[in-house]
């Protein structure tokens, strides 16, 4: 699935027009030794939106960031990131991006402001250091140095330090790995305010519902390739899905004829797959009030983005639990 | 701003981070002249007669200077940068707009000025303390020397973090593979009476020839006479050496 070069570069000479893509890839190939790491991946994120790649260890998700971080040299494709290629304008293209990495360290004696002004001094037009700051919500420890901090502070930091040169397009990896849920739910929140200064967001998360509450688009990613790309709410088809009504019934009770294909949950609840939940389930309650059946634990539920991840990456579970 | 600018403003932010940790400051102080002060207890008992320049302060103080300088650039680096490596710094540093190379010449900026630092303490030590004269008329010749030697061990220690797999095995890798041979190069020992095979096989190495360059210019009544040009030849080749298996083997990210 290599694309034609002569249309690849086309496309690239229209992304690289202002309020176009930040991001274009086109059948893009890295191999290590015998592994083909990536193999054959197109890829456009718009200006302005915040995008998320999933995807279970091993699928190509960090080679892919990092081609496109300039930190790795790619086999075959074109590349253009705000429209400069990687591998041939490092310099010009980190002056315009800032990177999160997961457990990157920072030089434990300075303080917070002095970290973030070093930093904010190898950019051309940084951000002002004490808004920074702000912005990640650390200003009451803004004195404090490094090794005094707690752990989510030094996360907070880490996104400090990566928005200090005032990034067009900010790299996100595993932004919220570690966090309890309040401080993801601020980091959440500081996201949603940088997508609304309209700085592009790249996302790299095992979290669905991460993904589900931040991205404007998704793509899922499983050897090498992508396999879906949509919004949160309609990849892999999921707005179409059939929804499952779940129920536990009392021992004995079965269900009457006319009812959907039937099948038992993992912990042993009944679960009805269908088009039609409002006709289905006025039928099943109705049966249940005449029959003085209780219904325990009654629940209409749509295909989760999780569902549709798993679905997509060969369902292996204990692959992104490894994460 | 450019690269020259930005690795100034590096050696400063160097330089604040290392004077935050006040014991690491200390001892990377006090270590040079307490060693300085143990070897003359020890071994200087018989000398105190002895004529000047031939005194056993006039043996200890330019190795001293030399163990200093070594210290300050082949040990703290090779430290300091798989730390750094480890950590993810150097990693994140490469993710901005930071020239590679003025990241490191931070770090060597440093180390140079850490250099200095303790070689005139040390100098002034020996001076005040022993009565061992600072070689004002070759002065010249003198830092010519300390220059090209902590060129050299900056290069071997960037050299050497190609070869440690992680930070925890820093210390072990970088202390084996420098104290052995401040045994056996004139550096807290005098070699004139090693046997002939150890004498020869520390000349292949490249402190014998830096401790053997300050010696014949501070004490040439002391263990080799007069400077010669092929020890600074022999260390300026192997800070050649270093450098170029540092370009083939240093790393931005972490080796875990």
């Amino acid at each position: 699935m290599t694309a034609e070069p002569v249309t690849a570069a086309e496309a690239l000479r229209a992304a690289a027009g202002p309020g176009q893509a930040a991001i274009e890839i086109r059948g893009l190939r890295k191999t290590y030794g015998q592994i083909e790491a990536v193999r054959g991946l197109d890829l456009t994120v718009r200006r302005g939106e915040v995008f998320a790649l999933l995807g279970p260890n091993g699928a190509g998700k960090t080679t892919t960031v990092e081609i496109l971080e300039g930190h790795r040299d790619r086999d075959a494709g074109e590349i253009s990131v705000l429209g400069h290629d990687p591998a041939r304008h490092a310099r010009q293209l980190r002056e315009q991006i800032g990177i999160v990495l997961q457990s990157t360290g920072v030089e434990e004696y300075l303080t917070v402001r002095e970290e973030v002004a070093l930093y904010a001094g190898y950019y051309p037009h940084p951000r002002d250091v004490a808004e920074t700051i702000e912005l990640v919500g650390l200003t009451e420890q803004r004195d404090r140095r490094v090794q005094k901090l707690s752990g989510g502070q030094r996360r907070r930091l880490d996104l400090a330090v990566a928005l200090a040169g005032d990034p067009e397009l900010l790299f996100l990896d595993e932004p919220t790995t570690g966090f309890d849920p309040s401080a993801r739910r601020h980091a959440w929140d500081t996201v949603r305010g940088l997508a609304k200064l309209g700085k592009t967001i790249f996302l790299t998360t095992h979290f669905m519902d991460e993904a589900q509450a931040l991205a404007d688009r998704v793509a899922v990613m499983a050897d090498g390739r992508i396999v879906a790309e949509g919004t949160p709410d309609t990849i892999g088809a999921r707005g179409e899905r059939h929804s499952v009504i779940r129920f536990h019934l009392p021992e004995g009770v079965a269900l009457p004829a006319g009812m959907p294909p039937q099948r038992r949950g993992a912990d042993g609840a009944m679960e009805l797959a269908t088009e039609d939940p409002t006709r289905v389930l006025n039928a099943l309650t109705s049966w249940a009030l005449d029959a003085e059946t209780p219904l325990d634990r009654l629940e209409v539920v749509r295909p989760s983005l999780e569902d549709v991840y798993l679905e997509l990456t060969g369902g292996n579970r204990s692959d992104q639990d490894a994460a | 701003m450019n690269g020259l600018a930005l690795a100034i403003r590096q050696i400063g932010y160097e330089n604040r981070a290392f004077w935050r940790n006040p014991a690491a400051a200390f001892f990377t102080f006090a270590f040079p002249l307490l060693f300085m002060v143990i070897f003359n207890v020890l071994f200087g008992g018989g000398s105190a007669d002895a004529p000047p320049g031939q005194r056993a302060a006039d043996f200890f103080t330019p190795g001293i200077i030399a163990f200093s300088v070594i210290t300050a650039t082949y040990t703290n680096i090779a430290m300091m940068v798989t730390i750094a490596r480890d950590a993810g710094i150097l990693k994140r540093v490469r993710g901005t707009p930071l020239p590679p190379w003025a990241y490191l010449a931070g770090r060597i900026g440093h180390s140079a000025l850490l250099a200095l630092l303790l070689t005139v303490i040390v100098a002034a030590f020996g001076a005040v303390f022993y009565g061992v004269a600072v070689p004002w008329d070759q002065l010249l010749l003198l830092v010519l020397v300390l220059v090209v030697g902590a060129a050299a061990f900056c290069a071997l220690g960037l050299a050497l973090t190609g070869f440690i797999p992680n930070a925890d095995a820093s210390p072990a890798i970088v202390n084996a593979s420098i104290l052995p041979l401040l045994f056996v190069s004139n550096v807290f020992i005098q070699m004139q009476d090693a046997p002939a095979w150890i004498d020869t096989l520390s000349k292949v190495f490249p402190v014998r020839h830096f401790a053997d360059a300050l010696m014949s210019i501070y004490s040439p009544g002391i263990a080799g006479g007069a400077f010669r040009w092929e020890d600074l030849g022999i260390l300026a080749a192997w800070g050649i050496g270093g450098l170029l298996v540092a370009l083939r083997t240093f790393s931005w990210e972490p080796r875990r």
